[in-house]
């Protein structure tokens, strides 16, 4: 069982609202994965480098030349709020 | 001649023969869609009026003469976390209902210039999280095999489809397995093709170090030309690649692997059994079978239930309910914004996984777990690489149970997890791997896996060939 606050922590990392019902419910599910991935210690990781992409591709390059985006207009209309050409949201700074 | 039964080459035949036309080709798909969807809940969307508007402009060129390619006039459908323009793009989520794609997707893009044509939007497990279809905030797929069991997931509406002949071919995508294990619950062709082979500009990103688009067909040959038809680099994906496959081999001097671990812990009986008859099969056609073993196959599904909720935590970032989707505007702050929007719209799968990535990469936490587990994947990978020194093919089953029913496995997350077994390690890898239907079993499709160097998709095709005709 992972601890209540540990799990009300990482609620608050990820931006989501718990109710109680769903925090006692990770408590458990979530200590169930973890308890599952440790196994991962059995493996001898000596000497290997991480993996952050399957692909043998470097750094890939172009050049920066800025593009005029002919539909900007309908990004700005999906928004939920907005006042005029503008995204709306709630004060950033109080 | 029934026209839901014809494959690409015979339906393209039968358009330049005039024989039938391309609207025709169309009704009788969108018929099918009529009545099969109500059961099957496949289709989230259908483009009836458009999907025939498109079929008459390729009937109007082959009557003037031009030449139409092989996709021309083939209806197919479209995953909905692939972005078509104009066009709703929810990937299977309410946070996303009322989200409409403002470009296509380079695979779409591509399509659409060979003139396939899309009828509509298949439905998937929320953000391609699940493997059964169970988890789509707009309702359960049902399998076209047996509506009592899942269609297996996260693309279940696209092979769905495909199996219920509502569409020649249709997009999905395979972050742990999400085409291939489909495929061989309904029974179809399902090809997750090399990480990079294909543009994923336009696909809405899971696990962005795994995330491929992949496809379903009925056949191989379809198979072939859908994937010839969409691959290849794209400026807009610095991830995507081309690259020239080395040599090709005749199936019959194919040397193939069949690893210790398909037969081990975990593997259904009725899997066993039935992959040994496929082993069977090869070895009475001479083709080289070798056992070997890959120890490390074991460790996958702990490997990507680190590496994958990881990115997902990082990727679905994004709906915070300020840019698009569904938003809770009567928050009292920025942060209440954000905290209700994602209760409220994102479902009970995501969250978990959203939830166990943060954990995951929280202070204290990271190197013990996502930088283990990616030590972990190199490993894997290695463990890949070498075997490719003795084998041209790795063969497995696809999937280690048959199809299950419908909340069997709900409420145990892990053990929906493990239905990846034996497809995720091959995403951690980045190597190209194909379903193939092989037979039923108590009524049940049944798929086999064959899994190929980087960038040797032609060797899973010649090999897929060979083998469909056997069965």
């Amino acid at each position: 069982m992972l601890k209540r606050e540990e799990v009300k922590h990482v609620a608050k990392l990820a931006r989501i609202e718990l109710s109680e019902k769903e925090i006692q419910k990770m408590q458990k599910e979530l200590a169930k994965i973890l308890d599952y991935v440790e196994q991962l210690k059995e493996v001898d990781i000596e000497n290997l480098e991480p993996t952050t992409h399957s692909t043998l591709i470097k750094n890939v390059f172009r050049k920066d030349t800025p593009l005029i985006y002919q539909e900007s207009e309908k990004l700005i209309e999906v928004a939920p709020q907005k006042e005029e050409r503008f995204i709306k949201t709630k004060p950033v700074l109080k | 001649m029934e026209i839901l039964n014809l494959s690409i080459k015979e339906i393209h035949k039968g358009l330049i023969e005039k024989k039938f036309s391309a609207k025709e080709v169309v009704e009788v798909f969108l018929e099918r869609i009529e009545r099969q969807n109500s059961k099957l809940n496949a289709f989230l969307e259908v483009f009836s009026k458009e999907a025939k508007e498109e079929a008459e402009k390729i009937d109007k060129a082959i009557l003037s003469g031009e030449k139409i390619s092989l996709l021309g006039g083939i209806p197919c459908a479209i995953k909905d976390n692939i972005l078509v323009k104009g066009k709703r793009c929810t990937a299977g989520s309410k946070i996303l209902e009322n989200y409409i794609a403002t470009y296509d997707a380079t695979v779409v893009k591509k399509l659409k210039k060979e003139g396939a044509i899309i009828l509509g939007k298949t439905n998937m497990d929320e953000f391609a999280m699940g493997s059964s279809g169970e988890h789509s905030a707009f309702g359960e797929t049902k399998n076209p095999n047996n509506l009592e069991y899942v269609p297996g997931g996260s693309s279940s509406g696209s092979a769905a489809a495909v199996s219920a002949k509502m569409c020649v071919f249709a997009l999905g995508s395979d972050t742990g397995g999400s085409v291939r294990q489909p495929a061989s619950f309904c029974g179809i062709v399902g090809l997750k093709p090399t990480y990079g082979a294909v543009s994923r500009f336009g696909l809405i990103a899971m696990a962005s170090s795994l995330d491929q688009i992949g496809l379903f067909a009925r056949n191989v040959e379809d198979t072939e030309i859908v994937f010839l038809a969409i691959k290849g680099k794209d400026k807009r994906d610095a991830t995507s690649w081309e690259k020239e496959e080395e040599k090709e081999i005749p199936p019959t001097k194919m040397r193939i692997g069949i690893p210790r671990e398909c037969f081990g812990q975990g593997i259904q009986k009725e899997v066993i059994e039935g992959f040994k008859e496929a082993v069977f099969l090869l070895e009475k056609e001479k083709i080289q079978i070798e056992e070997i073993e890959i120890p490390s196959l074991q460790y996958g599904v702990a490997c990507y239930y680190i590496v994958m909720p990881s990115e997902v935590s990082s990727n679905l970032a994004r709906y915070d309910g300020i840019k698009y989707g569904k938003s809770r505007e009567e928050a009292e702050n920025l942060m209440e914004l954000y905290c209700k929007t994602r209760a409220e719209f994102l479902g009970e799968e995501v969250k978990r996984r959203i939830m166990l990535g943060t954990y995951c990469l929280s202070a204290g936490y990271y190197e013990a777990y996502y930088l283990r587990a990616q030590k972990v994947r190199t490993k894997i990978a290695n463990d890949f690489k070498e075997t490719f020194q003795k084998v041209d093919l790795i063969l497995t089953s696809t999937s280690p149970t048959l199809s299950f029913k419908f909340k069997e496995k709900l409420e145990d997350p892990l053990s929906m997890y493990m239905a990846d077994y034996l497809t995720v390690p091959v995403n951690l890898a980045g190597l190209p791997a194909i379903s193939l239907p092989f037979k039923e079993i108590n009524n049940l499709p049944f798929g086999v896996q064959a899994i190929a160097p980087p960038f040797c998709e032609k060797k899973l095709f010649n090999f897929g060939k060979f083998f469909e005709k056997l069965c």
